[in-house]
């Protein structure tokens, strides 16, 4: 029953595409957003859809790299390339998209994208906790309300936001829980189920119906739970947390590495993950505008320097998640991500855990390397319990 | 008990039969076939040990080809295996060095031989055994000559990490008249170089243990000291430390 359930999750993005291709007809407007910092709220409140746009597969790149170069994140090549052969059908629906400057080769590439479609670009202060860089990021919240009044013809108003701000509360606290659920032995969610849950939401044309869906597998997870728990026959499983890049279906390479080799990814701390689930909009605030900068300026991602709230998360993260082992993905070439390791690894080892520092693209040509590396973290693991007395076969 | 520890590696197949205390060890080249490369390896280690397949207790593999061999009672990986191998034969080490010959990688060790922590190379052929296999082929002799024909005193500098890009410096080299043994240090200390950057990185403790096949090299030992400013270990028989340690994984060794 919660396969199945989790299984139709895979269905929205087809589910979407075909009721985009009727609305659009009616004239509806859709906007293509590629990152977590942008306010879908705003979009929302502008009567158009957000839908997040493809990224996260390998077939486009050699397609981008005509005009990217090759030495850059997949992540961003792959976005581009999606556009460029016109093979992300939201991509092909979207009347504006938006970009933040999240980094260098992310604001780079924009800037070449507007040949293919509208795109309104961000701009993203540094630090999340000073008067100026702030007073830049409300200012980019109010040209971006300006610049979707003006492509989609529309008026944005307060209400209208407030609706949307309580809709998008809603759905991250939906998402929390059901991630939450992994916090139990055996986790619930394999991470490959937990990825198709969070990833294909993702691409959900209908808020309120997504949420309703997620709380309805939630409810599902904590009956079934309620026989596993009790079944002393499901072997312990290592719980790996991992934080890092983003990834989605196509760029699952190391959860699926880390399953088949017998463990569990149990919680995701990244954009595509648990990052922005406990960030809630505070909804005290007079102008709609100030409650959703205050929200998005404070988003962990290692593009704020500094970025002490991902370590405070990863910490707790790593408690509450019962996590035994931690992985940090980077996408080759995002230097952000991949410097941030130093001090991952730094707290990590601090917390006595073993911890795997993997720097790869979304292609298929080093999983041999990979598997050695995490097979012998798993084995780390198991030594560990070995000596402690509890066998526990991992491979 | 009679207990078999497989090391299939890229370039080099290793095994090693622990019956009691006797050890038997073979090595082969691994060729196309990591699976044939085993079993030729299970043959002779069995034909030296005069001792019979339905003797054996088990088999562990390791090595990149552990996957392909069907006789493996247990696979696991030659991170385990080198820790174990030299814990046994070197229980004051606490840092391996091991490069083979299509990765490099260190290795953190506790007294019991436990990985605490470890680094790999495998993205990129610069500071494996594959970088001197290449550049040796440049200089048109054999690889395991390498460090007999090497000149100190007269070592020139190879600047280029990128195998591909190393060799047309050897050529360019040539052409200026350098001497092949000072060329030959030049290489081995730019692999010495490479794996003390990784070692670094993760933390050096001594004593250090250089294992793998390239450990065979005395003149790669000679730089790596040099870079490290301090003695290394190197196994008498370096190419089997893998292996070794596959065999006592089953014997019961791991649970000191």
């Amino acid at each position: 029953m919660t396969k199945s359930l989790i299984e139709s999750f895979m269905d929205i993005r087809g589910e979407t595409v075909s009721r985009m291709l009727e609305v659009k007809k009616k004239g509806t407007k859709v906007v293509g957003v590629y990152c977590t910092f942008c306010p879908n709220e705003l979009i929302m409140a502008a009567g158009a859809i957000p839908v997040g746009l493809c990224g996260t597969k390998e077939d486009p790149i050699p397609a981008a790299e005509e005009v990217l170069p090759r030495n850059l994140c997949a992540l961003i090549k792959s976005s581009y390339g999606f556009g460029a052969t016109d093979t992300c059908p939201f991509f092909n629906f979207s009347d504006l998209i938006i970009g933040e400057t999240t980094c260098d080769g992310k604001k780079k590439m924009f800037e070449i994208m507007q040949d293919l479609k509208p795109v309104h670009v961000m701009q993203l202060p540094h630090l999340h906790n000073e008067g100026a860089s702030f007073e830049l990021w409300v200012d980019e919240l109010r040209k971006l309300k300006a610049r979707l009044e003006k492509d989609l013809d529309v008026e944005i108003k307060d209400e209208d936001i407030w609706k949307a701000i309580d809709l998008v509360n809603q759905e991250k606290r939906a998402l929390k829980e059901v991630s939450d659920l992994n916090k139990m032995d055996p986790p619930p969610l394999s991470g490959l189920d937990l990825l198709t849950v969070i990833w294909s939401s993702g691409f959900t044309y209908d808020r309120k119906e997504i949420v309703d869906r997620l709380n309805k597998i939630k409810d599902a997870l904590l009956e079934e739970q309620k026989e596993k728990a009790q079944d002393a026959s499901i072997p312990y499983k290592p719980r790996v947390l991992l934080t890092g890049c983003p990834v989605g279906i196509g760029s699952e390479k190391v959860i699926s590495l880390v399953e088949e080799l017998g463990a569990n990814v149990v919680a995701m701390e990244n954009c595509t993950g648990y990052k922005t689930l406990e960030l809630q909009t505070d909804t005290s605030y007079e102008d709609p505008l100030m409650a959703l900068a205050h929200k998005y300026i404070n988003i962990p991602c290692s593009c704020m320097s500094p970025n002490p709230y991902r370590m405070e998360l990863l910490d707790q993260m790593i408690d509450d998640f019962k996590a035994d082992a931690v992985i940090d993905l980077t996408w080759q070439a995002c230097h952000t991500y991949n410097i941030e390791s130093y001090d991952v690894e730094k707290l990590v080892k601090k917390k006595g855990l073993p911890m795997l520092h993997l720097e790869t693209d979304y292609s298929s040509s080093d999983l041999e390397g990979l598997k050695v590396r995490i097979e012998s973290m798993l084995e780390m693991i198991e030594d560990d319990s070995n000596r402690a007395g509890h066998r526990f076969r991992c491979c | 008990m009679i207990v078999i520890g497989l090391d299939i590696g890229s370039v080099a197949a290793k095994g090693v039969l622990l019956n009691g205390d006797k050890q038997y060890k073979v090595v082969v080249p691994t060729g196309w076939s990591p699976r044939e490369a085993g079993e030729k390896i299970l043959e002779g280690l069995l034909e030296k040990a005069k001792c019979k397949y339905e003797q054996v207790e088990g088999i562990i593999v390791t090595g990149y080809g552990r996957v392909s061999f069907e006789k493996a009672s247990r696979t696991v990986t030659e991170i385990s295996c080198h820790a174990r191998g030299v814990a046994y034969l070197y229980p004051d080490v606490r840092t391996i060095i091991d490069v083979g010959g299509q990765d490099s990688k260190v290795i953190s060790i506790d007294e019991k031989g436990k990985v605490l922590d470890f680094s790999m190379n495998d993205k990129c052929a610069a500071g494996t055994g594959r970088f001197l296999q290449v550049t040796a082929n440049a200089l048109g002799i054999d690889v395991s000559e390498m460090d007999k024909n090497e000149i100190p005193s007269e070592k020139a500098a190879i600047n280029s990490m990128c195998t591909v890009f190393a060799e047309s410096e050897i050529i360019g080299l040539l052409a200026q008249n350098t001497s092949k043994g000072g060329i030959i240090a030049g290489l081995h200390q730019s692999v010495a170089r490479r794996v003390t950057g990784m070692a670094r990185r993760q933390g050096i403790k001594e004593k250090i243990a250089f294992t793998g096949g390239v450990a065979l090299n005395k003149g790669v030992q000679r730089a790596l000291e040099e870079e490290l400013k301090t003695p290394v270990i190197v196994p008498e028989e370096c190419q089997f430390t893998g292996a070794l340690g596959a065999a006592l994984l089953l014997s019961g060794y791991d649970l000191l």
